[in-house]
């Protein structure tokens, strides 16, 4: 389904990216996991074409991302991504911030996206919510919207930047049920995490990027147990 | 001599009843004010359009992320505009460019507009810029384009942060425009000095024009920090 071939990107003389090659299927859920700077949201970046890569090719299905041609804001439309810093649109009501993208895109007709917008927000238990502004909602709520905002163009697959690393420990986990609960739902998802029991959890692979490659991949039982880089023996006994 | 003596021998209330009452002056005070609203309603509202344009402009970049032409055009503009004094950009409109204008009024409106159209414009670039930057990215990520996002998106909460400072440039344009006497136009502030010459008592009129332009001014500051509050207020919600 995505598939990226020798990714290289650099900020400048900085590289970040140094050659990626990876393959996600249908229905997979990648977690990534990594130091802090290792470039693992540039990578995620470069999917959706946040940003552009130096070298390097990403498809989306038949579709090169990256290619001279390529409209992105179609490709995108079947990419939701999810920020750490939720990124609600603050002059927006919750509902307004769901049903943008949809209306604005003529996808759906207002009703149709108002609905489909209120059967979202009664999946994460927020419906009450619909005519609040971001401002009045605490960090684990405003994600969880940003979830369902994405949901809203029903995409083919999902990216999370660390979606919990700005939330107060107790409001993690109504994030992470609304991900699992996603995972459940066979959505195909790539996610960088710090959380490695989500990643033990619901993870298909996990990865270890670290200075812009991934040194390792394995399934999360293997990928705990018996890590083979050296790195991500030292990462994991700091992690865990 | 005769002038001081004249002066020495009068009390302050008869001075400002001169300067005022008398042959019907306030009436000139009136005219002047008129003059002064007018250049500045009209040159801010240019300074509003000009700015606008200028900000985006200057917002512009090529596809590699470089700064466009257009950026570099009203980078240039805004640098000559803010290094050079005002007054002189007046004179040069008046006695050099817009000779064939008839309308001395109209010189000092497009001269003004010109001249605060600059500072516009670094308000509005700046309110623009203030809008975190994940607001667009999440706009781009959902597939809206660049410029539905700025339009949905950016451009409501950047009318939030501009409206303040802009108001702000309305007070400051509004004293600017007591140089029009240097292109013989009768504002308030010519209008004083004229009847102090006529008088020979400085004093009283060019006080009488000061407080006219703190009284207005006071009130629209008063105007403007409600405004602020309000919008303040509805960040929060
Ligand atoms: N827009 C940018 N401009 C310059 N440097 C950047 C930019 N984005 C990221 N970087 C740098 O790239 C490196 C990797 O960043 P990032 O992908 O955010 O790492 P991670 O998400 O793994 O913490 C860091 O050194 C960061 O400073
Ligand atoms: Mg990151």
């Amino acid at each position: 389904m995505i598939s990226v071939k020798n990714l290289h990107k650099s900020f400048g003389d900085l590289q970040v990216l140094r050659g990626i090659n990876y393959q996600v299927d249908k229905g997979q859920k990648i977690v990534i996991v990594g130091p802090s700077g290792s470039g693992k949201s540039t990578f995620l970046r470069c999917l959706n074409l946040l940003e552009v890569p130096t070298e390097g090719e990403v498809w989306f299905e038949d579709i090169q991302v990256n290619g001279k041609k390529t409209d992105i804001n179609k490709v995108r439309r079947n990419m939701g991504m999810v920020f750490q810093h939720f990124n609600l649109f603050n002059n927006l009501t919750i509902m307004d911030n769901i049903t943008l993208a949809p209306t604005s895109l003529k996808l759906q007709t207002k009703e149709e996206a108002k609905e489909n917008a209120l059967a979202l927000l009664r999946r994460v238990n927020l419906e009450e919510k619909a005519d609040s502004y971001p401002a009045q909602l605490s960090g684990g709520q405003k994600q969880r919207i940003a979830i369902v905002r994405s949901l809203a163009m029903n995409p083919k697959v999902m990216l999370f930047d660390e979606p919990t690393s700005a939330l107060d420990p107790e409001m993690v986990g109504e994030v992470l049920d609304v991900m699992k609960e996603l995972a459940e739902s066979g959505m195909t998802m790539i996610v960088v995490t710090h959380e490695m029991g989500f990643a033990r959890e619901v993870a298909s692979k996990v990865l270890f990027m670290d200075e812009g490659q991934i040194l390792e991949e394995n399934t999360p039982d293997l990928f705990f147990t018996v890590p083979k880089n050296p790195r991500l023996q030292d990462f994991l006994s700091k992690v865990l | 001599m005769h002038s001081l003596t004249l002066l020495a021998t009068r009390s302050i209330g008869e001075r400002f009843y001169d300067a005022f009452i008398k042959a019907d002056r306030w009436k000139l005070y009136l005219e002047g004010l008129g003059v002064t609203i007018q250049i500045t309603i009209f040159a801010a509202l240019l300074g509003v359009i000009i700015g606008m344009v200028l900000a985006f402009m200057k917002l512009s970049r090529r596809k590699n992320g470089k700064h466009s032409i257009f950026s570099l055009i009203a980078t240039a503009y805004v640098d000559i505009i803010r290094g050079t004094p005002s007054v002189l950009q007046l004179m040069i409109m008046y006695f050099v460019i817009l000779t064939s204008v008839n309308s001395g009024v109209l010189v000092a409106i497009i001269s003004f507009g010109i001249n605060s159209g600059a500072y516009v414009c670094e308000i509005i670039r700046a309110g623009i810029l203030a809008v975190d930057s994940g607001q667009m990215e999440a706009g781009r990520s959902l597939g809206l384009s660049q410029a539905t996002t700025m339009r949905k998106i950016i451009i409501p909460q950047a009318i939030k942060n501009v409206l303040p400072p802009l108001g702000n440039e309305f007070i400051v344009l509004m004293k600017e425009t007591a140089i029009v006497g240097y292109v013989a136009l009768a504002d308030i502030t010519r209008v004083a000095q004229q009847i102090g010459s006529r008088t020979f008592d400085y004093f009283p009129p060019l006080i009488i024009a000061a407080a006219v332009y703190f009284v207005i001014i006071k009130i629209l500051s008063v105007l403007l920090g409600v405004l602020e509050r309000r919008l303040r207020k509805s960040d929060l919600r």
